[in-house]
């Protein structure tokens, strides 16, 4: 057995042992399966198009499809299969954001309808939406100071 | 018993595992193990509608079956220690609330088991107890949901990370029998060696059981 005296001695022998992340693997993964994502997508909002939507109204209809997509793939036990393989391919893309609130709601649904599902829905995404929210405020600010 | 050392205990009368029982979920029933197990699951929830409460019926169902095989009547049990990964252990506390034997809550994480024998031993050895019964358990998807992120969110786990048990164990000690016997224990220190990876038991709790 080794001896380890200092955490750094440690730390560099864990980071000689343990096995990287496959990031080329992971890569071609992510950037096949998040094309085909928005691919899915722009054919949705092509056929909106074609049937007379306009391009704001296609675009929100798009958004509509690829959530309830997602969420169903989710309780279907499907979409983190999926997740599994794509990784951010299929997390970066709404569809990775419905997925990360209805996950947590299929997961404290046990825990009841109000301090279970309605309090614990938002522990993945609610940063997301703490900082996304507050950055473009910031954002707001800016622009409206500047211009 | 006396002190040796640094840290280690030496019993006088070491104590016997009188009996031991093991129950696993559907993974753990796919590896080389499976036949020594007692009975092994191929249902998380084994019918349950949590996985908290399957767990508790788990570490029951593995209880109940150290007890039977010990051919120790219940009342004969003087002492539990159990423990679990969850808050407040409420596996253990939840499904060991029937036996009426007392209770010592442990938490140890991975040691938890090896703990609760330890402490058995000793207040078998001290003359406390004739019998006590050891147990531990732990879920893969309580002990996820507990941790980590819940288990439909679409996410990638590092190749480092590791699968908690679902599953329990337990053990009936005595003051007298045949043995195995439990001669000496050797408690560890805790050592923080800086790991800040959640997925990475391995190498976070490796580390500190070894000194």
């Amino acid at each position: 057995m080794d001896n380890f005296e200092t955490p750094k001695q440690y730390q560099d022998y864990v980071d000689k042992k343990s096995p990287n992340s496959p990031i080329l693997r992971n890569c071609l993964c992510a950037f096949f399966v998040g094309g085909l994502i928005c691919c899915i997508g722009q054919v949705i909002l092509d056929i909106c198009k074609a049937r007379g939507l306009s391009i704001e109204l296609s675009g929100t209809v798009c958004s509509i499809v690829l959530i309830g997509l997602s969420a169903f793939l989710t309780g279907l036990n499907v979409f983190n299969k999926i997740g599994k393989f794509a990784g951010a391919g299929s997390l970066i893309p709404i569809t990775g954001f419905a997925n990360s609130i209805v996950s947590p709601a299929m997961e404290y649904k046990s825990e009841g309808y109000i301090m279970g599902v309605g309090a614990k829905m938002f522990t993945v995404a609610g940063p997301v939406l703490v900082y996304g929210i507050s950055t473009s405020i910031l954002v707001g600010l800016v622009y409206f100071v500047l211009m | 018993m006396q002190k040796l050392g640094k840290q280690t205990i030496k019993f006088d009368t070491p104590p016997t595992i009188t009996s031991t029982a093991c129950i696993v979920g559907p993974k753990e029933s796919d590896g080389p193990l499976a036949s020594y197990f007692d009975k092994c699951l191929d249902d998380e929830f084994w019918g349950e509608e949590t996985w908290e409460k399957a767990e508790s019926k788990i570490i029951k169902e593995t209880v109940s079956l150290a007890v039977a095989k010990s051919n120790i009547p219940s009342q004969g049990i003087d002492y539990c220690f159990a423990g679990d990964l969850l808050n407040q252990c409420i596996s253990s506390s939840f499904g060991l609330r029937e036996l009426n034997i007392p209770f010592f809550g442990v938490f140890g994480a991975c040691s938890t088991f090896v703990e609760s024998m330890s402490l058995g031993s000793v207040f078998i050895d001290g003359g406390a107890a004739e019998n006590v019964l050891c147990a531990t358990s732990s879920h893969f998807c309580s002990a996820e949901k507990q941790f980590r992120f819940p288990l439909e969110l679409g996410n990638q786990r590092p190749p480092t990370s590791q699968w908690t048990v679902t599953g329990s164990g337990a053990a009936v000690l005595s003051k007298s029998g045949n043995g195995p016997y439990i001669t000496h224990i050797t408690p560890g220190k805790i050592v923080d060696l800086g790991i800040k990876d959640a997925n990475n038991m391995r190498c976070s709790n490796g580390a500190s059981s070894c000194r």
